[in-house]
């Protein structure tokens, strides 16, 4: 019998990746739900980009001559307590949402997935001391270490986007540390490692991509809860400082003139709701196509 | 490996994870940027009331010391008082955990009124526009902000119909009725959230148990869909969400933060906000370990019954 290395035929693990990629895109693109989920997603992302394309009007620009008005020509959802104009700051808020959606993650799997790789192929002590920090960590609710650390680093976007990020990290890393000792002992890696293949290839090469099917799904769930947990700190006013606009702040706003101006209120949470529920049907989506039990 | 020894593995976990919790919650206070006792000593930083309280508190001590007086004091019951007000820190939670309690028993309560039978329904007819829309309902009750539910709801059963309190909240041994209308919003709010995620786990355990064999055995015996579902498949496809629910019942004790402030309710989520925003440290770590200890513990119960039904785990 001949050892076969994982490196000595690259065509065949080529071949077989584009072959599993297709199916996996296949599967996705009958799922109509995820579809027209992903588009929402790709408009809220044009519509965060291109804000100061888009908005109508400068979104810190008061008027004090149109405050808390109605949907009208001139201001199609109406106007806040100062007169500026709710959908220039709706557009402006999508802006801070996106950052506070994908930066978290970036920062979680930034530092998850080499500790990750780190605990489940050394294993041993020092994936007992990671895995109980991980524990301890996910033993205080998100919301709760999102909060003290914001808390601990001060009131401002970027800090509450550290605070998720934080906060995000256990789960991301008990998904790699999973996805690597699902294959550490496969024959693969044996076959790598008897090839001579160093630990540090044999985790980028083969390792490394095996993490990555559980991860993306991961992250697509965590930036729609970092976009609640922004919008959530933004209404304690731990989040995006005013006035500057986000989703969570407007809606802090808001609070004070329910009575008089309830459209302050409901433009904002409608938002968060229909991006965050996008996002989710989009996970939902990659994870019934990248699922192998799903054929 | 029998129960007993299961048991006794699992604390063996816990105790490490709790220590560092205990860690986490102390160096919280030491990641601050700045002289504590300065914090303390009010706008005038008297240094003869700044040195007093360092010696007082320890402050002037190695960390390693505080730690360890810190959690000596914790072990014996003593988590310190409110730099605020000077109520200790265990009478704080004596007093506003029963409320969050409450809150907690009566959200989980909606949740699996709602969640199961939706979840049912999704997974008995999974092809069908009603299994769609009971999927559809989970994941808005995952996706909502539900400080916006909170928000709306109050606008619509408060401002404009006048059917509910917008705020505040009566203890059950004041008035039960009062007790009840302020809980039914705050409740729902909390519940939602919860019954999206009980439906989908609901629906994924149904689903697996209905394309079982015995299941398959009973619908060959003649049997109605209805005893299939309700006497053999129900019963077992409960027992994962029976686990999860005394987890979520974990993270309901500390996630109403949001909720107990919109509906100003004093409770352990309110405790944890007013103390972070009076820079209230002692009540902060206290909270903080007191809320992730019953997680960790509704965990291990969790474990611990999930172990005790399954009797593959054992085999």
């Amino acid at each position: 019998m001949s050892v076969v290395t994982a490196d000595s035929s690259p065509s065949v693990p080529v071949q077989q990746e584009s072959r599993i990629r297709n199916r996996v895109l296949r599967r996705f693109v009958k799922k109509k739900s995820a579809l027209v989920a992903a588009a929402f997603v790709m408009a809220f992302v044009v519509i965060a980009i291109s804000a100061p394309l888009i908005a109508p009007y400068d979104p810190l620009q008061t008027n004090f001559l149109a405050v808390r008005e109605g949907p009208s020509w001139a201001f199609w959802l109406g106007t806040d307590e100062v007169g500026r104009d709710l959908l220039s700051r709706l557009i402006w808020g999508a802006r801070a949402s996106l950052f506070a959606g994908v930066i978290p993650v970036c920062i979680a799997l930034a530092v998850s997935v080499p500790l990750g790789l780190l605990s489940g192929y050394a294993g041993g002590w020092v994936d007992a001391i990671i895995m109980r920090v991980t524990d301890a960590m996910l033993a205080i609710p998100f919301l709760v270490i999102a909060i003290a650390l914001t808390a601990v680093l001060g009131p401002s976007l970027g800090n509450a986007m550290i605070a998720i990020g934080v906060a995000a990290l256990p789960i991301f890393l008990r998904l790699a540390r999973g996805a690597v000792m699902a294959v550490v002992s496969e024959d693969y890696i044996e076959a790598a490692r008897a090839g001579g293949a160093s630990s540090l290839r044999i985790a980028l090469r083969h390792v490394l991509p095996n993490t990555v099917p559980p991860l993306l799904v991961q992250a697509s769930l965590t930036v729609a809860s970092a976009i609640i947990t922004e919008a959530s700190l933004s209404f304690l006013g731990l989040g995006q400082r005013p006035p500057a606009p986000s989703w969570g702040s407007m809606l802090n706003e808001a609070q004070r003139y329910l009575t008089t101006a309830p459209l302050m209120a409901v433009w904002p949470g409608l938002a968060i709701f229909s991006v965050v529920i996008s996002i989710n049907l989009l996970g939902d989506g990659l994870r019934d196509a990248l699922d192998p039990k799903d054929k | 490996m029998n129960l007993l020894f299961f048991t006794l593995r699992r604390v063996g976990i816990i105790l490490p994870t709790l220590l560092l919790v205990s860690v986490m919650v102390f160096l919280l206070q030491h990641l601050l940027p700045g002289d504590p006792a300065i914090a303390l000593s009010g706008d005038e930083h008297d240094p003869a009331v700044v040195e007093h309280l360092r010696e007082k508190y320890g402050f002037n001590r190695p960390v390693l010391v505080q730690y360890g007086m810190w959690l000596g004091g914790v072990l014996q019951g003593d988590f310190g008082s409110s730099y605020r007000n000077k109520i200790t820190v265990l009478e704080l939670i004596a007093t506003k955990l029963p409320v969050t309690l409450e809150l907690a028993i009566f959200s989980m309560l909606i949740a699996l009124a709602i969640g199961v039978p939706l979840g049912i329904i999704a997974a008995t007819r999974k092809d069908s526009p009603i299994g769609l829309i009971a999927n559809l309902i989970a994941l808005s009750g995952i996706s909502l902000p539900h400080f916006w539910l909170g928000i709306m709801m109050i606008l619509i059963f408060s401002v404009n119909l006048g059917w509910l309190p917008s705020s505040g909240f009566v203890p059950i041994t004041e008035d039960w009725k009062q007790n009840l209308t302020s809980l039914i919003m705050p409740s729902f709010v909390l519940g939602s959230g919860v019954a999206g995620v009980i439906t989908r786990h609901t629906r994924g355990a149904m689903l697996q148990v209905l394309s079982s064999d015995y299941v398959r055995t009973a619908r060959a015996k003649g049997l109605t869909e209805r005893v299939v579902v309700n006497k053999h498949a129900l019963r077992n496809a409960l027992m994962p969400v029976i686990t999860l629910s005394t987890i979520e019942f974990g993270r309901l004790l500390s996630g109403a933060v949001l909720t107990e402030q919109i509906f100003s309710i004093p409770g352990f989520g309110k405790l944890i906000v007013d103390a972070v925003f009076n820079r209230d440290y002692q009540v902060i770590q206290g909270v903080v370990l007191v809320a992730a200890t019953l997680y960790i513990l509704l965990n291990f119960v969790a474990d611990i019954l999930y172990y005790a039904v399954n009797p593959r785990l054992r085999g």
